[in-house]
């Protein structure tokens, strides 16, 4: 076949909604979008157990124990499904990994911002979950099937985690009045880091377009951060909690929220390095690698030594 | 002391092994040295915590004056806990954390299995959970403790260490005192001279299939059944209890 017919096949498969299989022939450009789009959703999920991993140790009942360490253990879950999902594409978890540790692989930044009392476990699992979701919702029919199907169980998984949050936060509002306002600060200060992680305004996000073409993003940024806005007042309101913009108000003629815009400026120091807990995250993450190498390395040496007596047998 | 003050000591010494156990454990989540051995690890941590959750409510029941079990969690100080000091020795590298949970294990699985037959329904409902979430276990470490010992030579060395600086805590495990011998009467505890010579047999087994050696002639360190531990506990307490401490009105 000449190199047009694959192109033809593939473009055939998107025009019908079909899904694109790791054995399919697919453009260089879709590849390096997915790897680069999977892997950073891989590398979030492992960098996210570290903000709430920080407080497994210190939560306040048995159940919310055993809760978030279910929590925890499903993010790396979802980490190993994405890494498996980018390896159908070609490159190695060594390889993403390494990219992540050097700092050359990008995160979500919401990870950034450091968990600093319980009502961040709740807010991290009500709104930055909930942001997930719905960032997350339309890959699960996205072009290419193994991504697609990673996110179908992790989309499950991550409505839980909401429900699990939002119920930490209903426990702290309609608490003491100092659970309260340990909620409406954790509300303060993750808002508007959870309305950057839908991305920059549409007129200045540079990988939209062919990701709309590829059914790898389907909405644009603009609209999701609308839609979370919109389910998300309501919630807000039911906590008996204020959101902290002054300028939100319902606006009937879009059916919507008009709400202040984040502080993009922060949005891009954090992106670049500069955030709260960067630094942290990544010297935590090049710990955990460089002192588990010895380990990884005895795993290895000793099924070496297995096999060759397996051989020799 | 009563068979219902023995019972409710026993309990707790069997939540308090459990939950310190668990809280280590967790402190690796996010932290492992590769992806499937952090989600093993958290699921060992998930499973252990859940049997303490199991046995300290319990032992609430027994109690009977109106405390719930996060209220024996989070709101006794460290003389009033009965866990084996070595649940509270400190992770150390990955070799001491996976032969600290080899020595947990494979005691447990015999422990329990012993429990299971008990008189009390509600202690050998919960054995009856945790072996089959032990035998798991179990073998995930010894395969682990494997791996070390016949792996490369650091990682023989350092499970080598680890084992000798365990091997003094392990003595704990089988001491039995007047609650033992109240609940050995009424069919309710597990003689502990059983399962000592059940899991020294076992240990001998797989440490020699680790080419690893026992330590001989250890002075073994003790206090935990009467509530006297390593300087560890008290900073495992401080961080865990701290939040129901500061806000003892407050639910969660």
């Amino acid at each position: 076949m000449e190199l047009t017919q694959f192109e033809d096949v593939f473009e055939g498969k998107l025009a019908k909604n079909e899904m694109v299989e790791p054995k399919d022939w697919m453009p260089d450009n879709y590849r390096k979008h997915l790897i680069r789009q999977i892997s950073q959703h891989a590398h979030s999920e492992i960098v996210g157990m570290l903000p709430e991993g920080n407080w497994i140790t210190r939560a306040p009942s048995l159940r919310a124990k055993v809760v978030l360490l279910a929590k925890v253990q499903d993010e790396g879950g979802h980490g190993l499904y994405l890494y498996t999902a980018a390896e159908t594409l070609g490159v190695s978890r060594d390889e993403l990994l390494n990219n992540l540790h050097t700092g050359k692989a990008k995160y979500s930044s919401i990870f950034n911002y450091p968990t600093l009392t319980w009502a961040d476990i709740g807010a991290v699992g009500w709104l930055v979950d909930g942001a997930a979701i719905m960032n997350q919702v339309m890959l699960q029919r996205t072009s290419y099937g193994p991504y697609a199907r990673a996110m179908v169980r992790i989309c499950k998984e991550e409505s839980f985690h909401q429900r699990q949050g939002f119920e930490i936060m209903t426990h702290l509002s309609f608490g003491t009045a100092d659970q309260k306002a340990m909620a409406q600060d954790a509300l303060n200060r993750w808002w508007y880091p959870t309305m950057m992680m839908f991305g920059p305004p549409d007129a200045e996000s540079p990988n939209s377009e062919n990701a709309m073409k590829w059914r790898i993003k389907r909405e644009t940024n603009d609209q999701l951060r609308q839609k979370f806005v919109n389910q998300t007042v309501p919630q807000v309101e039911y906590l008996g909690l204020t959101v902290p913009d002054a300028n939100l108000k319902w606006n009937e003629a879009k059916k919507g929220y008009d709400y202040s815009e984040p502080n993009w400026a922060e949005f891009k120091q954090v992106i670049s390095g500069n955030g709260p807990c960067n630094k942290e995250r990544l010297a935590a993450r090049n710990k955990a690698h460089d002192e588990g190498a010895w380990v990884r390395e005895a795993a290895q040496a000793f099924a070496k030594k297995r096999k060759e007596v397996y051989e020799a047998a | 002391m009563t068979t219902q003050e023995a019972l409710f000591n026993y309990t707790l010494r069997l939540g308090d092994t459990n939950l310190i156990l668990a809280q280590r454990l967790s402190e690796w989540t996010g932290h492992g040295p590769f992806l499937e051995e952090d989600l093993a690890l958290t699921n060992i941590a998930l499973d252990i915590t859940g049997a303490a959750k199991s046995l300290l409510e319990y032992a609430a029941t027994i109690e009977n004056k109106g405390r719930s079990a996060d209220d024996l969690a989070y709101f006794r100080n460290d003389r009033q806990f009965f866990n084996a000091q070595i649940t509270e020795q400190p992770n150390g590298d990955y070799a001491k954390t996976i032969a600290r949970q080899a020595i947990m294990d494979c005691f447990d699985y015999y422990f329990f299995t012993e429990l299971a037959k008990s008189k009390d329904e509600t202690l050998a409902g919960i054995a009856q959970k945790s072996i089959k979430e032990v035998t798991y276990h179990l073998r995930h470490t010894s395969s682990w403790l494997e791996r070390f010992g016949d792996g490369t030579e650091e990682s023989h060395n350092k499970a080598q260490t680890a084992i000798n600086q365990l091997w003094q805590y392990t003595g704990e495990l089988f001491e039995m005192n007047e609650v033992d011998e109240i609940l050995l009467k009424e069919g309710i505890a597990v003689d502990l001279n059983l399962v000592k010579a059940k899991w020294e047999k076992h240990m001998a087994d797989l440490l020699a299939k680790c080419t690893l050696t026992q330590p001989e002639n250890v002075f073994m360190q003790t206090g935990s059944r009467k509530g006297i531990h390593t300087e560890h506990l008290a900073f495992i307490l401080a961080e865990m209890q701290a939040l129901p401490r500061m806000y003892p009105d407050a639910k969660w």
